[in-house]
């Protein structure tokens, strides 16, 4: 099962290898993880989607908490939750396809961003499942190109 | 200009040559000077380390210094020395190395430290910061190397960052659950002015550790102790660590409880004390592990389950048991065996209070079974007159009194030791558990006579082991370190041997030392007294001689490779599938 944690640490130098390090070496599956500094400059935030059972999550947050770099660590899986990933996809497009792909585009509610003589690059935000649906579908006009970030998530308000 | 703004150009300027850092360490109230007045106000007063080009501010900084330097053979030795320093000591241990192959040399102390949970301060030189990432020389990245094996690191990059930075590691090495502390100190930056205080208390956001257990629980498991009819203490080094053995003991008299310890937790009850039913695991006693398979109740104090205990079987190990874990590490409880009533907190705070509630249990059943077993399965060898390990043990056991420190290598001799020699006190058993070293032994010997200059100290090792750290020999000379080396002689690697022979159907490989030296004629080289013994009844006089003369004394004990550590539980094996060794 995939769970997704809000780990707070410090915004230093070396901290992302200290958190990617603590999973490799227990041997934790990351599935996701993206960092960016907070609202705070001296806070990141890291979304890490990591795979496991109850008991490796367990695991895994303590072992985090261990680390001193470490603030927090939230298991937002528990809780009400909103999540995005930003996917940015260049597809091949001919004249005869142009129209339908712009159209599908329109429909996942992307956006055209790049456009080149045999291609289109459209971004699109959305959580994990739209944007894999959307892969889906441009699979079959081609794909040139891929990025994704990977899942950000916060908690929703209780109001 | 803004003055951290220029000093960060400073460090970064390229015109700046080495020659000018070192003209600017002689004149100002530098990083160097700095760092040694934090250390000094932390109450150090030993540093085992090796110099070197990246240290040439701080080494010439000790100069002025009142902190003590012991120079070993080896940067490794340093760490290992600062480690067993810190083990019989309680205080924290400070070692220093430069950079590069220095730092490098360190990386096998530092993870034994850190398996063993050894609060140490490392300090490495790195080179000016100027230079740091384009592969100069000297340079490694021994923050990023040591990463997960240090329970924190530091990179300094500022000099003023220096006090507030040693006095983290001190408090970070030393507090919640102990550990090796690392700190990098650019060449420049030790060259660089510093007009920081010293910082009066420690200010981390994100460390925090619990040493008062939940009360609740507590209760919990006073109220499980009641209602057990098999219980059992399982203790380990946390035990020790927290200072818990005095309040631990009172537990077990309170309540008439049986205790086993670990490798790690020898020393935390008196080996002679009559509720200890020995070791617990791989080579434990056989009554210690049956007690643990057929237990109703363990309680585990700061222990981790370690699969030398447990064999690594978590579903076979004390699966009739309702568990209670004690251990200031969260992360330590449900990590390898569930915990029924989790308590986290120091072992002497939570014991403390346990103490208050318990109400001992009926287990004179118990007991009767717990003797019977003890009867049929004692820890025995055949007396038939040879020098075999044991006898030598049980004669310096008699020697050595109550006050000696033991510190061992690692190997057969290890684990005889660790079944044989008495120990009385907590600190005094000092061995390489977690990452099983071999070549702790002396470096590590050398320290715990530091750390009790006044102590006998005996370092029991084997002929493979001692080869790895031989060198320090000259150290021990050189400081008049009065240790008293046991060796077991038995020219090959016993311990693997063992294994071949008993798991690997007699096919040796690779165990031979063929080339060993004349053990006796290399102290005399080094200007040790020695002495070789090959009959029993030379023992006992032999041990006299050795703790009679004054300085170090090499006894070279000549044993046979078929002597073998038993019981053996082999790895994988259920705790009671005990290989006896009965023919």
């Amino acid at each position: 099962m995939l769970h997704t944690l809000a780990v707070m640490v410090e915004n230093d130098p070396g901290v992302l290898a200290r958190v990617s390090g603590l999973f490799s070496r227990r041997g934790y599956n990351i599935y996701s993880l993206t960092v960016c500094q907070t609202e705070n400059p001296d806070l990141s935030m890291m979304t890490i989607v990591v795979e496991g059972d109850s008991q490796v999550i367990e695991q895994v947050t303590k072992q985090l908490h261990k680390l001193v770099v470490v603030h927090k660590v939230t298991n937002l899986s528990q809780e009400s939750v909103v999540n995005r990933e930003l996917a940015l996809i260049r597809v091949k497009v001919k004249s005869d396809t142009r129209l339908e792909v712009l159209q599908t585009v329109d429909i996942f509610r992307g956006r055209v961003v790049d456009m080149g003589k045999n291609n289109l690059t459209i971004e699109l935000t959305g959580d994990e499942e739209k944007i894999d649906a959307f892969v889906r579908t441009m699979r079959s006009y081609g794909i040139l190109e891929l990025v994704r970030t990977g899942k950000i998530a916060i908690a929703r308000s209780d109001n | 200009m803004d003055k951290s703004k220029e000093d960060a150009l400073i460090a970064r300027d390229p015109e700046i040559t080495w020659e000018d850092e070192e003209s600017l360490a002689l004149d100002n109230y530098n990083g160097a000077k700095a760092l040694l007045d934090v250390l000094d106000q932390e109450g150090v007063e030993l540093i085992f380390g090796y110099p070197g080009g990246s240290l040439l501010a701080l080494y010439d900084a000790l100069l002025d210094s009142s902190i003590r330097h012991i120079l070993p053979r080896h940067e490794q030795s340093a760490v290992h020395a600062a480690d067993a320093y810190a083990r019989v000591s309680g205080k924290v241990g400070v070692c220093l190395a430069t950079s590069g192959p220095g730092a490098a040399n360190m990386v096998t102390g530092i993870a034994n430290a850190y398996m063993d949970s050894i609060p140490l301060v490392i300090l490495t030189g790195q080179v000016s910061t100027q230079l740091l990432g384009t592969d100069s020389f000297q340079e490694v990245d021994i923050t990023g190397i040591t990463m997960p094996i240090t329970k924190h690191s530091y990179l300094v990059k500022d000099a003023r960052d220096i006090p507030r930075i040693v006095k983290e590691a001190f408090y970070i090495a030393s507090t919640g659950r102990p550990g090796p502390v690392l700190i990098d100190l650019p060449k420049n930056i030790m060259a660089a002015e510093v007009t920081e205080p010293y910082p009066s208390k420690v200010a981390l956001k994100s460390y925090k550790f619990f040493t008062k257990g939940n009360s609740g629980q507590i209760s919990e498991a006073a109220k499980a102790l009641a209602q057990s009819k098999k219980p059992i203490v399982y203790a380990g080094g946390g035990v020790i660590t927290s200072g818990a053995g005095k309040i631990l003991q009172e537990m077990l008299e309170k309540a008439n409880l049986p205790v086993v310890t670990t490798l790690m937790g020898i020393g935390s009850v008196p080996s002679k004390h009559p509720n200890h039913l020995g070791m617990v695991g791989m080579h434990g006693t056989i009554t210690a592990n049956l007690a643990v398979d057929e237990c109703d109740l363990l309680i585990a104090i700061g222990v981790r389950f370690d699969d030398r205990v447990t064999s690594g079987l978590k579903h076979r190990f004390a699966t009739k048991a309702k568990v209670i874990h004690i251990d200031i590490d969260p992360a330590e409880i449900g990590k390898v065996i569930r915990a029924h009533i989790p308590i986290v907190g120091d072992a002497k705070l939570v014991l403390e209070e346990f103490l208050t509630k318990i109400n001992p249990p009926a287990i004179q059943d118990w007991w009767n079974e717990l003797r019977s077993w003890q009867k049929e399965y004692p820890l025995s060898y055949e007396q038939d007159g040879r020098l075999n390990p044991q006898t030598i043990l049980e004669a310096m056991g008699k020697i050595s009194g109550e006050e000696a420190v033991v510190v061992t290598d690692v190997g057969q001799h290890q684990m005889w030791a660790a079944q044989f020699c008495p120990v009385n006190q907590e600190r005094h058993f000092i061995t390489s558990a977690g990452l099983g070293t071999m070549g702790f032994g002396l470096p590590a010997a050398i320290g715990a006579q530091f750390a009790k200059p006044d102590s006998l100290v005996f370092l029991v090792t084997g002929d493979g082991s001692l080869q790895m750290s031989i060198h320090e020999l000259a150290t021990a000379v050189q400081y008049h370190l009065p240790i008293k080396i046991v060796l077991m002689n038995n020219g090959v690697l016993g311990m693997v041997r063992q294994m071949q022979k008993m798991l690997f159907n007699e096919r040796f490989s690779q165990i031979q030392l063929d080339a060993n030296p004349d053990f006796v004629k290399l102290a005399d080289a080094y200007g040790i007294k020695g002495r070789r013994v090959e009959q029993a009844d030379q023992v006992e006089d032999a041990l006299k001689e050795a703790v009679a003369t004054p300085g170090p004394f090499l006894l070279d004990f000549t044993i046979s490779p078929d002597e073998v550590v038993l019981p053996f539980v082999p790895a994988g094996q259920g705790i009671t599938e005990i290989l006896e060794g009965k023919e």
